[in-house]
């Protein structure tokens, strides 16, 4: 067992005894996170990149030394590959439309997948509409996990790039990067992946990913709101265009033109989030100290606990995989004759917060022909305790609208 | 509070076995509407004689509160006028914005006002990200109502 009941302690939302089990939708805060903002903030904060006076600098230093923190947790070869964005969804707007609108055009196609959450489908779709390219999806099968038979014969000369999760915040799967991003180079398609669920929960390294660009946020890390990272393959950077323009960005302006900063400046238009860098430092600190091989163990080990506890309950079905391979620590449940909402509803009664809707994914939701679930999401705070209470509403649940009876 | 008093025995029954379920083979008016929030999806269609709801008709996916709010409202609104809706209408929402400590005394007497079976919502005050779910059906009354007004 990994016990890491210890941890709770430095979550201070946890103290007044919430089961806290959506952190797919969003993490809580651990005290040396809060603390380092805190003390940058009255320390050392200043605007970056601009001011000739020391407390820019030391401003500018710790935002650039947060950039080399994320760099080596991601495994990324050159600090200059981070950029940081406001989140992820900002990181894959960031290449849908500073890569996609360069890129593609009529006859092209985008390749995505049915299961991706809406910030993966609708750039896309956005894109796809502004340059004629087209939009197609790779399905899901049977066993929940990407048609990868289905996927290879999608690829062709005329898909551009494929857009595909890292870590499904539905079913929890973890679709096999390595494989799709190799026969996706081997066609010359681009591969961005939203990692929005997958750093979080693993240890990511880019190189042995393989893909060309991953888009991920702190706020499901530990860290605060606000930021988010884009990480791109140098050469892949350097085929993309700025998406936004503004001050910080630029090398030279004139009335009618400008010319870009380097990378990754070039994509950082404005003040960036500077207090909130040095908290995604402290993050990637804090989840290092744990380790993320025993961030994901212990993850999975509360999903096989709450998956055999689950397994007897009336009315219950799982919307995923009921095993633990390539997966992560995501339940979504439909309690047949009660609506997830209502589900959530009770559980919130008994202390248990659990997302219930679509999860940002229509899509996925319609292909598993429910209206919406209720979602139980796993992190290093959790503890065999908190899936007693869920169990405990869910039965709760069941008696309450006559389940099986 | 509990949670009986939010899922009382009625609303349960009306989320089970929602009155007026289906499709109007020639609907004078007809709207539909989703709770983008939620998903939870409801269409109307009504037909009307001499000014009165001669007919109405409901479909739609969601949550107990949204499903049984609507199909409580289709009993409410059969052979009422419009105004009569309005003034029910107004009815509903003013039970659903009071304070949750009070408790709403309905006067029967007066005409088109009577809730009857919807009085059961109340407990939804409670639960303000709830609220949303029981004033969906209404909402899109209203809306199939401006279609023609």
């Amino acid at each position: 067992m990994t016990d890491l009941s210890h941890l709770k302690a430095d979550f201070p939302v946890l103290a007044n005894g919430v089961h806290f089990l959506d952190s797919g939708a969003s993490s809580q805060k651990p005290i040396p996170v809060l603390e380092a903002m805190d003390r940058f903030a009255r320390t050392s904060y200043a605007n970056v990149h601009r001011g000739a006076y020391k407390l820019s600098v030391a401003s500018t230093d710790a935002y650039e030394a947060a950039r080399a923190r994320v760099a080596g947790f991601i495994g990324a070869a050159d600090p200059r590959e981070v950029v940081f964005t406001r989140g992820t969804t900002t990181a894959l707007n960031t290449v849908a439309f500073g890569w996609g609108l360069e890129h593609l055009g009529p006859g092209d196609r985008i390749l995505s997948t049915e299961i991706e959450h809406h910030a993966n489908l609708v750039p896309w779709q956005m894109v796809a509409k502004r340059t004629g390219a087209s939009l197609d999806h790779v399905p899901m099968g049977d066993d929940f996990r990407l048609d990868l038979v289905a996927y290879e014969e999608k690829l062709g000369p005329d898909v551009k790039i494929v857009a595909v999760t890292g870590m499904s915040n539905v079913l929890g799967i973890m679709p096999p990067i390595r494989l799709i991003s190799d026969l996706a180079h081997r066609h010359g398609a681009r591969v961005v992946v939203d990692a929005a669920q997958l750093v979080p929960h693993t240890s990511v390294d880019v190189e042995a990913l393989g893909a060309d660009f991953i888009a991920f946020s702190s706020h499901k890390m530990l860290g605060p709101t606000g930021i988010g990272v884009l990480w791109g393959r140098m050469a892949a950077l350097e085929e993309t265009e700025p998406f936004e323009g503004g001050g910080e960005m630029i090398s030279d302006v004139t009335l009618h033109d400008a010319t870009w900063a380097e990378i990754p400046h070039r994509f950082e238009a404005g003040t960036p989030p500077i207090i909130e860098a040095v908290g995604l430092h402290a993050a990637i600190d804090y989840l290092e100290s744990i380790g993320m091989d025993q961030v994901l163990a212990h993850d999975l080990e509360l999903t096989g606990i709450a998956l055999d506890r689950l397994s007897d309950v009336p009315g219950i079905h799982i919307q995923g995989p009921t095993n633990l391979e390539d997966r992560g620590g995501v339940l979504s449940m439909s309690m047949d004759g009660v609506h997830a909402h209502d589900l959530a509803t009770i559980l919130d009664e008994g202390g248990v917060a659990v997302r219930s809707g679509h999860h940002c994914a229509k899509p996925l939701m319609r292909r598993l022909g429910v209206a919406a679930t209720a979602r139980a999401s796993f992190y290093v705070y959790n503890t065999e305790e908190d899936i007693d209470a869920l169990v405990g509403g869910l039965r709760q649940a069941g008696e309450l609208f006559g389940v099986g009876s | 509070m509990s949670l009986e008093d939010l899922y009382r025995e009625v609303i349960l029954d009306h989320y089970r076995n929602p009155r007026n379920k289906g499709h109007l083979e020639n609907p004078d008016v007809k709207a539909e509407g989703v709770n983008p929030l939620c998903g939870d999806e409801l269409s109307i269609e009504l037909n009307f004689e001499d000014d009165r709801v001669s007919a109405v008709a409901i479909d739609g996916q969601g949550c107990s509160i949204s499903q049984s709010s609507a199909s409580m409202m289709t009993e409410a609104i059969k052979g009422k006028s419009r105004s009569e809706i309005e003034t029910l209408t107004q009815r509903f929402r003013d039970m659903m914005s009071l304070d949750g400590e009070t408790e709403i005394e309905l006067d029967p007497d007066r005409p088109g006002a009577v809730l009857g079976d919807l009085e059961s919502l109340q407990g939804v005050r409670k639960y303000p990200v709830r609220i949303k779910c029981a004033s969906l059906g209404w909402n899109v009354l209203l809306e199939a109502l401006g279609e023609t007004g």
